[in-house]
């Protein structure tokens, strides 16, 4: 029984750390075989799919974005934005389980002076790019290879910010 | 027309959008993953080269969804590229169009402009700036703000989560003043 305990302990840490500076955490306590994953992966194929079909992906569609020359990026991420409303507030509204029976969870986020500065730093880079996070996998695969300079040096960025963490104002 | 053809047509806004703001539901639903993708980067450093960095001490195993996730992004892009392309020129705003080509790109034949981005380019110091460089703010960025276009942007707005909102603005400040007035001399170089 005493075994019990200490990985609790150790996991609610382990979360913590996970979840400082990022949005995207794993609420699920449950621990499932690898192959699970899979299905993330189907996500992920259908995701890719649409960025590169509504030209989300495209350097061009971001230069136009910043230059109010189209309405496409703001459509795009404008109507994603009230879909996911909608559908968080009906996940919350009738308490909607996940498919494997557990409360799905959020966790609000503070505000932290890294919004402003990071996500200024981040905007400056987007509009370089062309690309966030997402596309420059989704660029990779269409066959645009030079892109991994840029993934690489992204990875880079984030290890980066990890160094210096305690020395930035927060 | 085909299914097949119409499918390869360039998808209109209100088709993308709702369908990756169905993102959201889907992950919590089929998991109770909060839809991200920059701490993607953050899982790869954890991974690979923690380097006793406490903000990279944490079981990025149990996190490993989020690098499924991506390498179907990766997927997704090469099964569109190969099987639902276009054949057509990527269409370019005017305005646009005429502005790169005073900076001689007017190669619109891909998502990406090979004209920028391409292998013999990284070591010259436009290529170096817009790929090495860029990504680094990338990666940097989006970490030092706690996440990225899907993290804050979709899914912090959808979650109402006011914090989102604040970086949301500051990605399109950073990217306004980069696009209209930073970029036009790194172009020029």
């Amino acid at each position: 029984m005493q075994k019990i305990e200490t990985p609790q302990v150790e996991t609610n840490t382990d979360f913590e750390v996970r979840s400082l500076d990022t949005m995207c955490v794993n609420e699920s306590h449950l621990t499932h075989k690898w192959y699970h994953n899979l299905k993330y992966s189907a996500v992920g194929i259908a995701f890719g799919i649409v960025f590169v079909k509504a030209e989300i992906i495209s350097w061009f569609r971001i230069q136009e974005m910043f230059r109010l020359q189209s309405f496409h990026m703001y459509g795009v991420i404008g109507s994603a934005v009230l879909v996911g409303i909608i559908s968080v507030w009906l996940i919350k509204k009738f308490n909607i389980k996940t498919i494997y029976g557990e409360t799905i969870e959020f966790h609000p986020k503070t505000f932290n002076k890294g919004q402003v500065y990071g996500g200024l730093m981040f905007g400056l880079g987007w509009a370089i790019t062309g690309a966030c996070p997402g596309p420059l996998f989704a660029q990779i695969g269409t066959g645009a290879t030079a892109i991994a300079i840029t993934l690489l040096s992204a990875i880079v960025g984030t290890w980066v910010y990890g160094y210096v963490r305690e020395k930035l104002p927060h | 027309m085909n299914i097949i053809e119409f499918i390869k047509q360039p998808w209109p806004w209100y088709v993308a959008g709702p369908l990756i703001g169905l993102t959201v539901p889907i992950l919590l639903i089929i998991g109770n993953k909060s839809f991200g993708i920059s701490s993607s980067l953050r899982h790869v450093c954890a991974a690979c080269v923690p380097a006793n960095i406490p903000f990279f001490k944490y079981d990025w195993k149990k996190e490993v969804w989020n690098l499924f996730f991506v390498t179907g992004i990766f997927f997704g892009g090469m099964i569109a590229a190969w099987l639902l392309s276009s054949p057509e020129p990527v269409q370019v705003n005017e305005n646009l169009a005429q502005e790169l080509a005073t900076y001689g790109i007017t190669d619109f034949s891909g998502l990406v402009p090979v004209q920028l981005f391409n292998w013999s380019n990284v070591l010259t110091l436009k290529g170096f700036i817009m790929m090495v460089l860029g990504g680094f703010m990338v990666g940097f960025g989006t970490r030092y703000a706690g996440g990225c276009t899907s993290g804050h942007a979709i899914m912090g707005l959808s979650t109402l989560q006011w914090p989102s909102l604040v970086a949301t603005c500051c990605f399109m400040v950073g990217g306004f003043l980069m696009a209209n007035f930073i970029l036009p001399f790194i172009l020029s170089l």
